[in-house]
């Protein structure tokens, strides 16, 4: 069975970004961009079920702007088969509704047995694609899985939730997300890197798939969050316990 | 139009994040309903009755709810979607879980993790790990919104007076089944709903140590306990204690964040709590800038010294 790995270009994890001045965003211009951590770890899951004999050939798909190519490149580094980018226009805002329609389009096209993909992305920080992709496609879901086993036509799979963890057997097709603990993506090697540079990359756009990708949402103001005041440092155990009783009051 | 929230709770009584989200979803206009879909969910949604501001329950009850898989849920929450012009979840594992099903049926946007309603189409939320707020408006009739529980005061959770509807569970999906669940007991207050939480990082360096450290200091507060990715990640503390982007999002009376270096991530989970102190070694850790009391110290000296203390 194949499975489908779809993966996002987000700014890269280390950096601390700025809102922009006038408000209308966050400045990503020269801020270095990375494969959002969550999809790297959905890759690595990938190629490791495709390793086990579980899954036959891992499609990475990614849907934005020309310079997801690299995203794609990345994920055929770390093993990934071969790659779709469904490109859109620099300046639209592609939100996850639109980009569940586009994978679900793709979902009909490819017959994935698994999809996988992260659980968010580290920049909207929305944790939708996922669900709304298994909704629209009418395939069941495990979030936020730190264990995925394919088991016949089944995928066992323990997720975690809110005071411990959970296990689901999900008839295949399914979507599976990912959560951190799930694995530890490999470094890419030199070797991989070259190697993915000739894996084939197809590229498409919504038209092709006949997906609208308008924004229903309109984002009318990006700010700075309200800052803490500095704080202060005590010398000791005794001061710190003086202030949180009598200053702070919270004791 | 009215809008409807989607009860946390496990069958008996209501978990607070309900409480939350009963605000936000007042704060839309219109009545506000609550449903409470489970199994053997009599007494949930007898509590839920006691809500202030909730003017009806809808209880929704059989086999299929029992496990708040996202596919039966989302299914219950869809069949009587129609009436209402907002649908409000906690943003909890499970509310995360099932609320983009509905969403994508509805084919309407999901506004996630809301922070404040401006109006009742606009609303704010953090974005980029909490280093943004951005303000949206959904341009779809109707609002699907996650609520971030620390954004909004509880509702009461008794005074209040509403009348149960009772409708009919949905079918269970064949596609999706549950098989088991590894729940920790523990009678420490939960980890969201903390007045106090005592946290601790890797700077802890084994489980031992974490539970040899943490456990006294959070025992004579009555605190919960937290800790940071990396903490979780090396195996010195269960998963669901994790605090940050990713993690829970917390917003306590008091955090005392213990060897906890103060990554972005993790500050993303616990910067709105009142109170921060930070033990810490090291004089630049990046926790000492949000903290309002910084200790300086070796934090196997500090924290035992702070238990003897109190």
């Amino acid at each position: 069975m194949k499975a489908l790995v779809p993966v996002k270009r987000v700014v890269d994890y280390n950096v601390k970004v700025r809102v922009k001045s006038d408000n209308t965003g966050v400045d990503i211009a020269n801020v270095k961009m990375s494969m959002n951590p969550f999809d790297e770890i959905a890759v690595e899951e990938a190629v490791r079920l495709k390793e086990k004999g579980a899954v036959s050939e891992v499609i990475a798909v990614s849907c934005g702007v020309a310079a997801c190519q690299e995203t794609l490149r990345t994920a055929m580094a770390i093993g990934a088969d071969r790659a779709i980018l469904v490109e859109t226009p620099a300046d639209l805002e592609l939100q996850p509704l639109a980009v569940a329609k586009l994978l679900k389009a793709l979902v009909d096209k490819e017959q994935p047995g698994l999809v996988i993909l992260g659980k968010q992305a580290i920049d909207d920080d929305c944790n939708q694609t996922g669900q709304m992709l298994a909704a629209l496609a009418d395939l069941p879901q495990a979030t936020f899985a730190s264990k995925v086993e394919v088991i016949g036509d089944k995928v066992s799979v323990i997720r975690e939730v809110d005071g411990g963890l959970e296990t689901l057997s999900l008839g295949l097709p399914a979507v599976v997300t990912t959560d951190l603990r799930l694995n530890e993506p490999r470094y890419v090697t030199l070797p991989n890197i070259m190697k993915a540079k000739k894996k084939p990359l197809e590229t498409l756009k919504p038209e092709d798939l006949g997906v609208d990708v308008i924004p229903r949402i309109k984002t009318l103001k990006v700010s700075e969050p309200p800052k803490r005041g500095a704080g202060i440092k005590v010398a000791d155990v005794a001061t710190l316990v003086d202030k949180l009783k009598n200053e702070a009051k919270v004791i | 139009m009215d809008a409807l929230v989607i009860a946390e709770h496990d069958n008996a009584s209501i978990k607070g994040a309900t409480l939350n989200t009963v605000t936000a979803a007042a704060a839309c206009g219109g009545e506000v309903h609550v449903l409470v879909a489970g199994h053997n969910a009599g007494a949930a949604a007898q509590a839920a009755t006691q809500i202030v501001g909730v003017s009806k329950v809808i209880h929704a009850d059989g086999d299929s709810l029992a496990h708040d898989l996202a596919e039966n849920l989302a299914a219950q929450v869809l069949a009587i979607a129609s009436k209402y012009s907002h649908i409000l979840f906690p943003a909890t594992a499970s509310g995360k879980n099932a609320a983009p099903r509905v969403a994508a049926r509805l084919d309407v946007a999901q506004v996630s993790d809301i922070t404040k309603v401006v109006s009742a189409d606009t609303f704010e939320r953090p974005i980029y790990a909490g280093n943004a707020i951005a303000t949206v408006q959904s341009v779809d009739a109707t609002k699907v919104i996650t609520v971030r529980t620390t954004g909004f005061d509880p509702a009461s959770a008794t005074g209040g007076s509403a009348a149960v509807e009772t409708v009919a569970a949905v079918p269970a999906s064949s596609k999706s089944q549950f098989v088991g669940s590894e729940i920790a007991k523990s009678d420490r207050p939960e980890l969201t709903a903390a007045k106090i939480i005592v946290s601790g990082g890797r700077a802890l360096g084994s489980a031992e140590k974490f539970n040899e450290v943490i456990t006294p200091l959070a025992d004579k507060l009555g605190a919960a306990i937290g800790a940071s990715r990396a903490a979780v990640d090396a195996g010195y503390a269960p998963n669901d204690l994790q605090v940050g982007q990713t993690g829970k999002i917390v917003a306590p009376q008091l955090y005392i964040a213990c060897g906890i270096s103060g990554a972005i991530q993790h500050l993303a989970g616990m910067k709105d709590s009142k109170v921060i102190v930070a033990i810490n070694k090291d004089p630049e850790a990046p926790i000492f800038s949000v903290a309002d009391y910084g200790l300086e110290a070796d934090l196997f000296q500090a924290v035992p010294e702070l238990v003897k203390a109190l």
